[in-house]
């Protein structure tokens, strides 16, 4: 360790913070639904979600190896500055997603920053283009598609089963099974995520030539990142909770149950047979998947088309930010003194606009929440410029959700008043 | 370029198997331990389950505890 200079030790805490947004970008993938179907309160779901994680992040070093060893040539010359500048694009690139409350994959965001500096820095051999598409694009792609059918097959099922019951009588079971079914997608996050910033750390350690190629990472990296992605979780990112848990469909607990199950599978599956599978998008399809499951469930495809316009943008505006950075820190120190100032500009900008509109564990599960979604991200575009590459669809927005300025006063002023008798359907009918 | 189509079938079917099944187990395991439905003209009170029912239910809910612990299995030998 004796080896680590200063700009290593940089990468590390960079390494670290994005560790952070990714546990608070992702709590919503374990505890979105379990949330809102009322099977955990909202501060016992983080806290289970973030032990979870960190009990994850020892349990397996697997996934870990191939980031550090597949997608980028460690051998054509990365330097810690390139993963330094990746870093800072999969940071911005996380927390503007979470600004506008939309679940885009953390690691995809990762995968782009990564990209993104190393074409700037090193060219295109830098980058295995085989494996960017075998193990990003076509995971990222499949992953909705199988955890939502699952979801879909399975929501079907259970209703069918349990049709005629009063559901009442069965709620409390079917939020038993959910609060099991989301502590393993916890865990499985926790072995999952938590080792992307352990193969990061230790793909700068390895450029760094601190510890040999290919080499596990050291014990103190399994740790930090573990407290680092457990202590996001437990921060909870209740702006996409709240879009999981309630914008994309009204779940019903027997649906949370089949989307949280379908999820878990999915992931467990995928990673099983090597897959690096995005829970992210494994989470929101399985969600969808139960909405469209259950006899007149709707999909809110407005807020799921910001999501998928966020998830196409994932690698491209990440790549777009850390290529930027990489570019300013290529020109030596004053040049990555910059990029971590401007870095911590733009983290302390966006979190400032988020306190304009705070969502928090008092009032994330206040609906109709496609509305306060859309209005949120409608107004913080009023009053900062659109980051580079938002989602498309932004002249839409406030066309489909205008019915909504009516509620929205009375929900932002008062955050304790259950204001969940507003009449759901609405949202889910808006047609014009 | 070959994309396994092989592995993204075989994630898919696994998925989509013990997604469904699983489901379906813990359901008929709700089902055996809830009460059995009110029909009209019939007893006005919601009748309990009856032991053969929660005696399945309970074989159910096992079986689901046990593909919960295979999958903690698959995580901590992964």
């Amino acid at each position: 360790m004796e080896h680590i200079t200063l700009l290593i030790g940089i990468v590390i805490v960079t390494a670290l913070v994005f560790d952070f947004t990714n546990g608070f970008h992702d709590t919503a993938n374990a505890m979105a639904t379990t949330i809102s179907t009322g099977a955990l309160r909202p501060k016992t779901a983080v806290a289970m979600s973030a032990v979870l994680n960190l009990v994850g992040a020892f349990l397996s070093v697997e996934v870990a190896k191939t980031i550090s060893g597949g997608i980028i040539d460690e051998a054509s010359g990365i330097r810690p500055e390139v993963i330094f500048a990746g870093l800072v694009g999969a940071i911005v690139w996380n927390l503007v997603t979470w600004l506008a409350g939309l679940p885009s994959s953390s690691s995809h965001a990762l995968f782009g920053g990564l990209i993104g500096a190393t074409l700037v820095s090193v060219g295109t051999h830098g980058v295995h283009g085989e494996a960017v598409v075998m193990k990003v694009l076509i995971p990222a792609v499949a992953a909705p598609f199988v955890a939502g059918l699952a979801s879909m097959a399975a929501t079907r099922l259970t209703y069918r089963l349990a049709r005629g019951r009063d559901e009442a009588d069965t709620a409390k079971g079917y939020r038993a099974g959910q609060i099991a079914s989301a502590a393993l997608v916890s865990l499985a996050h926790g072995t999952n995520d938590a080792q992307k910033t352990m193969g990061v750390i230790t793909l700068a350690l390895i450029t760094g030539g601190v510890v040999a190629p290919h080499a596990d990472p050291p014990l103190w990296v399994i740790a930090s990142a573990g407290l680092a992605i457990a202590l996001g979780t437990y921060l909870g990112g209740w702006r996409i909770i709240r879009t999981m848990g309630k914008g994309i469909t009204d779940i019903q607990p027997p649906q949370g149950f089949a989307a949280q199950t379908g999820a878990a599978a999915t992931i467990l599956a995928s990673s099983h047979l090597g897959f690096a599978l995005s829970t992210t998008q494994v989470c929101s399809g399985s969600v969808m998947g139960s909405g469209l499951g259950r006899k007149g469930g709707v999909v809110r495809w407005s807020t799921a088309g910001r999501m998928v316009a966020a998830w196409a943008l994932t690698l491209p505006a990440a790549g777009a930010v850390a290529a930027g950075a990489a570019f300013l820190a290529g020109q030596g120190t004053w040049g990555v003194a910059a990029v971590a100032v401007l870095a911590l500009g733009v983290c302390g900008a966006i979190w400032a606009a988020s306190r304009r509109k705070p969502i928090d564990h008092t009032n994330v599960n206040e609906g109709p929440a496609a509305e306060p979604v859309g209005v949120v991200t409608a107004a913080l575009r009023a009053v900062s410029p659109p980051p580079a590459g938002h989602p498309a669809p932004a002249v839409e927005t406030p066309a489909v959700d205008a019915p909504a300025d009516a509620p929205v006063p009375a929900q932002a002023a008062a955050t304790d008043t259950p204001t969940t008798t507003a009449p759901r359907a609405q949202a889910a009918t808006v047609t014009r | 370029m070959t994309i396994d189509w092989a592995a993204l079938g075989q994630v898919f079917g696994v998925t989509l198997v013990v997604t469904v099944g699983l489901v379906g187990l813990f359901t008929v395991g709700i089902v055996g331990t809830s009460r059995k439905p009110v029909r009209e003209g019939e007893a006005a009170a919601a009748t309990a389950p009856g032991a053969g029912a929660r005696a399945g239910a309970l074989a159910a809910f096992a079986l689901c505890a046990a593909a919960v612990a295979y999958g903690i299995y698959l995580i901590v030998a992964a």
